[in-house]
């Protein structure tokens, strides 16, 4: 194994009940974490990203959604056979998450300093004076000014973004191993999302923290990643290191994701279209019995069986893997033959 | 396409626009909020303008003064040369023929009990166009227009995906034939497959009535494809304005700097150069609250 790996997902099976059946929102999926590095786990409303996040740390008990198998493996363990307890010890020291809308994940009548002392108690020996002062150092350390005066303060006192770094503050006061964000910056203003990434990064490389970031955003993916996951239809579709993702995309799906968000650099001129993806993403109750992405690929036309049972995800590159039988580089290849 | 802006007076016209609120509460001395302070612009027919800014920049209210939604404090709304700013109810209602609106959350701006024939076909009735049948018949050919089915006619708001409420907001909004529409956030809440769709379809409608957009959104890659001028906003005030391209490429003040430095790309080469520049422009934009 992987010296460096700090997580170990395999094989991940998420089910959710629906008055109209068994959806199976995360279907297969596997990847792991590593020291000091950032995972993106992209993808569109309903891939499955989310569910991933909860179920590596067994937020899903008492939901209408549970985890049916595969090894979520940290520190030897498989977190996904341990009881409620030793899950909580877990939680919050060693794997510390946050989520897109801060306001709802902090106690609203409860002071933000209180807060993350509570955090540093149940998680650490620190007596109650040791554990304020380390408060106000949290808070300084992720850029919030007068720290001392501002442990005094409620959540409803802060901005979204001053929220969102108290999230943060929170989340790495046990300095803990794993921090996984969940669109930690989608309901914030670009140029407080630009100061919340730079925050996120900085800390990862100060605590050397494995950094789990979920967002939809091919953007924020190229800011912040090492290495991206792209998801789809409740699977991983495509996983490569992000300079080999952008360069060499190979999924159509991850293609065309690119290709429909408008840039920034002005490639298009005004009367040029985006490449929009037709249709809907599959339902996930009866999902296509082959490629998932078949119903809505430009390639799938070929009579070539992607309709015909599941796609693998095979590795087309070294650390490159694809679920598709028409990567870009054997277009490409058929293209000039 | 001729260059929209041609002619010789605007569609709209904003001058010295300002709306103010009074915020008072418990222990807390009255102020005066001033969302919207001294705003002028115009759009022309067929133009695209894009008024960007972060929130609580003032840009919605800005809308929703133009739209008459909100009483204005001071300045004035021009719409095809009148003077709209302080016109009834009753005397807005033509007004209302050739201004439209579209919203950020397409379901919720839907009635939920009504169905989506009805949805569409409610501006014409309301404006006492046609007879029910003829009324139908338009209402299916926007539903076609817009890339909805017949069968769509029939549901209801909650049995619509993002992506199709929106095409539903876009039909209603497109029913009277306006000569200018407001979109306030019309693509932020979708994904980025479904968000490319409706961007395409908003602009093919323009290319085919020569309908005129006010674009609000905080979004600098979409105001780069969809818009060809930009007026950008902040605390209440339009700080820089000009075409798109120039104010993309040669931006002339610190605050859009800041706002096309922050915004993502996916190139992450450009964001590995741009992380040291970009925390510098940030750092002199440090907010205060």
């Amino acid at each position: 194994m992987d010296t460096d790996e700090v997580l170990a997902v395999r094989d991940l099976h998420t089910e959710i009940d629906s008055p109209h059946g068994l959806v199976r929102a995360v279907d297969g999926v596997s990847f792991s974490l590593r020291k000091g590095r950032t995972l993106a786990v992209v993808g569109e409303s309903g891939c499955g990203k989310t569910m991933t996040a909860l179920s590596i740390v067994g937020l899903l008990r008492h939901s209408n959604a549970r985890t049916t198998s595969g090894e979520v493996l940290f520190g030897g363990r498989n977190l996904l056979a341990l009881d409620r307890r030793e899950l909580e010890d877990i939680r919050g020291r060693d794997i510390a998450m946050i989520f897109q809308d801060p306001m709802t994940s902090l106690n609203p009548v409860k002071t933000v300093g209180d807060q993350i002392t509570e955090t540093l108690r149940r998680h650490s020996k620190l007596g109650r004076r040791e554990a304020r002062a380390r408060s106000v150092e949290l808070l300084a350390e992720v850029g919030i000014a007068r720290p001392a005066e501002r442990s005094g303060a409620f959540p409803h006192e802060f901005s979204g973004g001053m929220r969102q770094r108290v999230m943060i503050a929170i989340a790495i006061s046990c300095n803990p191993q794993i921090l996984i964000a969940d669109e930690p910056t989608t309901a914030l203003d670009v140029t407080v999302q630009a100061r919340i990434l730079n925050l996120l990064h900085r800390l990862r490389e100060q605590h050397g923290m494995g950094l789990m970031l979920i967002t939809h955003d091919m953007g924020i993916v190229a800011d912040v990643a090492d290495e991206a996951l792209v998801m789809y239809a409740g699977q991983v579709v495509e996983q490569a290191g992000v300079d080999e993702l952008f360069d060499h995309p190979e999924h159509p799906y991850t293609s065309a994701l690119l290709a429909a968000s408008p840039s920034l650099a002005g490639g298009e001129a005004r009367g040029d279209r985006l490449a929009a993806i037709g249709g809907m993403p599959p339902s996930l109750i009866h999902p296509p019995s082959g490629c998932r992405f078949a119903p809505r690929c430009p390639y799938a036309q070929h009579p070539d069986g992607c309709a015909d049972g599941p796609v693998p995800l095979a590795e087309l590159r070294p650390g490159h893997l694809v679920r598709t039988r028409h990567p870009a580089s054997l277009l490409t290849a058929e293209g000039a033959r | 396409m001729t260059e929209p802006g041609a002619a010789a007076s605007p569609l709209l016209e904003v001058r010295g626009l300002r709306k103010y609120f009074r915020a008072r509460g418990r222990g807390v001395e009255e102020r005066l909020i001033k969302a919207v302070d001294d705003v002028s612009l115009s759009v022309s027919a067929g133009e695209t303008v894009a008024l960007v800014g972060e929130s609580g920049s003032g840009k919605s209210t800005t809308a929703y003064c133009i739209l008459r939604l909100e009483n204005v404090t001071g300045g004035s709304v021009f719409f095809q040369g009148q003077d709209i700013t302080h016109l009834s109810a009753r005397s807005l209602r033509p007004v209302r023929r050739d201004m439209n609106v579209i919203f950020q959350d397409p379901v919720a701006s839907l009635n939920p009990r009504m169905t989506i024939g009805d949805i569409v076909t409610e501006p014409l009735a309301v404006h006492g166009i046609g007879d029910p049948a003829s009324r139908r018949a338009r209402m299916r050919e926007l539903l076609d227009r817009v890339g909805l089915g017949p069968g769509t006619a029939a549901r209801k708001a909650h049995e619509l995906s993002g992506g199709q409420g929106q095409r539903v907001g876009i039909a209603r909004a497109l029913a009277l034939e306006p000569k200018l529409i407001v979109c306030d956030e019309p693509v932020s809440s979708l994904d980025v497959s479904i968000q490319a769709q409706i961007l395409n379809l908003l602009k093919d409608i323009q290319q085919e009535s020569g309908v005129a957009y006010l674009f609000i959104t905080h979004d600098l890659a979409v105001v780069r494809w969809i818009s060809h001028r930009i007026e950008v906003m902040r605390s209440g005030r339009i700080v820089e304005s000009g075409p798109t391209a120039r104010v993309c490429e040669e931006p002339r003040e610190e605050y859009t700097k800041a706002l096309l430095a922050a915004a993502p790309v996916p190139d992450p080469r450009a964001m590995r150069q741009r992380r040291a520049d970009r925390e510098d422009l940030l750092a002199a934009h440090e907010p205060t609250g």
